[in-house]
């Protein structure tokens, strides 16, 4: 039995009641709905949005992370006045803000084996918007469980994907990726930054398939890839088919509860202690260089982008690209003592496994990148 | 000849450049002649033993070479190639540099996996 719509509910939504594929009847359905939306980001943002404005009766909404003005470049969910709030609190009050006749569900927690089926399970549909491979897994291998629709977004730079795995009636997310890269094999953002106006292009098309699949019309993704490119404006739209060797969905599916995701990708998906002894033997702190630079000749290696050194730079740093450190060992030595660094410290350590498995060992790593520098040494560098 | 389409992540491995023409008769033959031509990328595409890893999903207009004859599909001058990639991307660009309150409730890995796993945490950032 689906809710009546108020008067107020019907001038609101007026514009999808002239719509003979909503009417009156879709937007009940939307009112009856509930959607579970997986990170507040950037792809989470304007799905939320949207889909609140749409009048979908109840969303939650995942993250454990707080509004940082870096955010602010893309995640238009959140605002300068909530800047150091909890993202799931700043979204919330947007949402009732823009449409209070919704319920508004927010967890504010990392979404993890141990709460995602609790979490996701009185919900109709789950979007995917988070920024790790444990973290898709999870909500994956929590959908196929569940049975319900995974609408899935990713992006990187220029580029995005969009999907509907819904193991029900196509392929799962893992049918297409059996398995996630090897930690460091594939670029990550943190080399590549996003066009801020991405997540929206791609987050709005999500939450046009999530519409879609609650009413029942046209020909959501669902075994097909939808591939969009910014920079040659093309999208292309690829045939996926469900993998008869599927661990989670195929006939002898060998996975039947959640695992342990960041084992699995070799990744954390949220932030851990540093407690690791042997990346702090390679590292060195910020105010330890600012010394050691004073007395002994250290080479630094800034592994950073070339566009990057125009925000920021190291004087005397030599730069080689992550990408390129391979190819150009040749320009080092590996007798020299170095110190190799980048933003934050991420891109740079695995430039040290790569220079220490090509045999230098007197390398360190810059903890907290130039990043750090700038926050503890030099203020007259900018953050970024 | 036909075209491979290399999406963003990858093209730091080929000198930036969005479509490769490639030389060859199978899919098999149109690799080799892109890794030759852009040597670094071939890690990222193929493991120790040669093999197209697990992830590396290529695709022969709409279709998934797995569903055809994996690397050994015959292929045309005219036939457009798509990589595509396994990207995590979604929300945050932190560059490891990620809240330090936040504290998972995740089962802690182990410390070999825990070193591993720091050293690859610019696979957190997506965005």
């Amino acid at each position: 039995m689906l809710p009546e719509l108020s008067r107020d509910e019907i001038l609101r939504y007026s514009r999808h009641l002239l719509i003979p594929e909503v009417g009156l009847e879709g937007q009940r359905k939307l009112k009856n709905s509930s959607i579970l939306i997986v990170g507040t980001g950037g792809l989470g943002s304007p799905v939320a949005l949207y889909l609140a404005a749409a009048g979908i009766g109840r969303l939650g909404l995942v993250d454990y992370d707080v509004v940082d003005s870096s955010n602010l470049q893309r995640q238009v969910i959140h605002g300068t006045s909530t800047v150091g709030k909890l993202k799931v609190d700043s979204a919330k009050a947007k949402l009732l803000d823009l449409n209070p006749g919704i319920q508004i569900d927010v967890y504010n927690e990392p979404y993890t084996s141990e709460n995602a089926l609790r979490i996701a399970r009185d919900y109709d549909m789950i979007l995917d918007g988070t920024d790790n491979f444990p973290t898709r897994y999870l909500t994956n291998d929590v959908a196929v469980f569940l049975g319900k629709p995974n609408v899935y977004a990713s992006i990187y730079r220029f580029d995005g994907q969009v999907s509907v795995f819904y193991a029900k009636e196509g392929p799962c997310y893992r049918c297409l990726f059996p398995e996630p890269p090897p930690p460091g094999l594939v670029p990550s953002c943190a080399e590549g930054g996003v066009l801020g106006v991405l997540p929206g292009t791609i987050g709005t098309i999500q939450a046009t398939e999530a519409l879609k699949v609650l009413l029942g019309i046209g020909e959501p993704l669902i075994g097909k890839l939808l591939l969009y490119n910014a920079l040659d404006m093309t999208f292309d739209f690829v045939k996926l088919k469900k993998n008869p060797n599927c661990r989670v969905c195929g006939p002898n599916a060998d996975i039947k509860e959640l695992i342990d995701y960041e084992e699995f990708c070799g990744v954390p998906s949220h932030d851990h202690e540093d407690e690791g002894s042997a990346v702090a033997a390679h590292e060195i702190t910020v105010t330890d260089l600012a010394e050691r630079v004073k007395t002994n000749h250290l080479k630094l290696l800034d592994v950073r982008e070339p566009h990057e050194l125009q925000i920021s730079a190291l004087p005397n740093a030599v730069n080689i690209p992550l990408g390129q450190l391979a190819a150009r060992l040749s320009e080092l030595d590996s007798a020299d003592e170095m110190v190799i660094f980048c933003k934050s410290g991420s891109r740079s350590a695995r430039g040290l496994e790569l220079l220490a498995s090509a045999g230098f060992k007197k390398v360190k790593n810059l903890k907290g990148g130039i990043n750090a520098w700038a926050r503890e040494v030099d203020s007259s560098l900018p953050l970024y | 000849m036909p075209v491979l389409r290399i999406p963003t992540p990858l093209r730091a491995y080929t000198n930036g450049q969005s479509n490769i023409t490639v030389a060859g008769a199978s899919v098999s033959e149109a690799l080799t002649d892109l890794t030759t031509q852009y040597p670094t990328i071939k890690p990222h595409l193929f493991n120790e033993g040669g093999e197209l890893r697990p992830f590396v999903n290529l695709f022969i207009g709409e279709n998934n070479i797995k569903d055809l004859q994996g690397v050994e599909t015959p292929i045309k001058a005219d036939d457009k190639l798509v990589l595509i990639p396994s990207i995590a991307g979604g929300c945050r660009c932190e560059d490891g540099a990620l809240p330090s309150e936040a504290i998972s409730s995740n089962k802690k890995i182990a410390s070999s996996q825990r070193t591993r796993a720091l050293l690859a945490m610019t696979w957190l950032g997506g965005v």
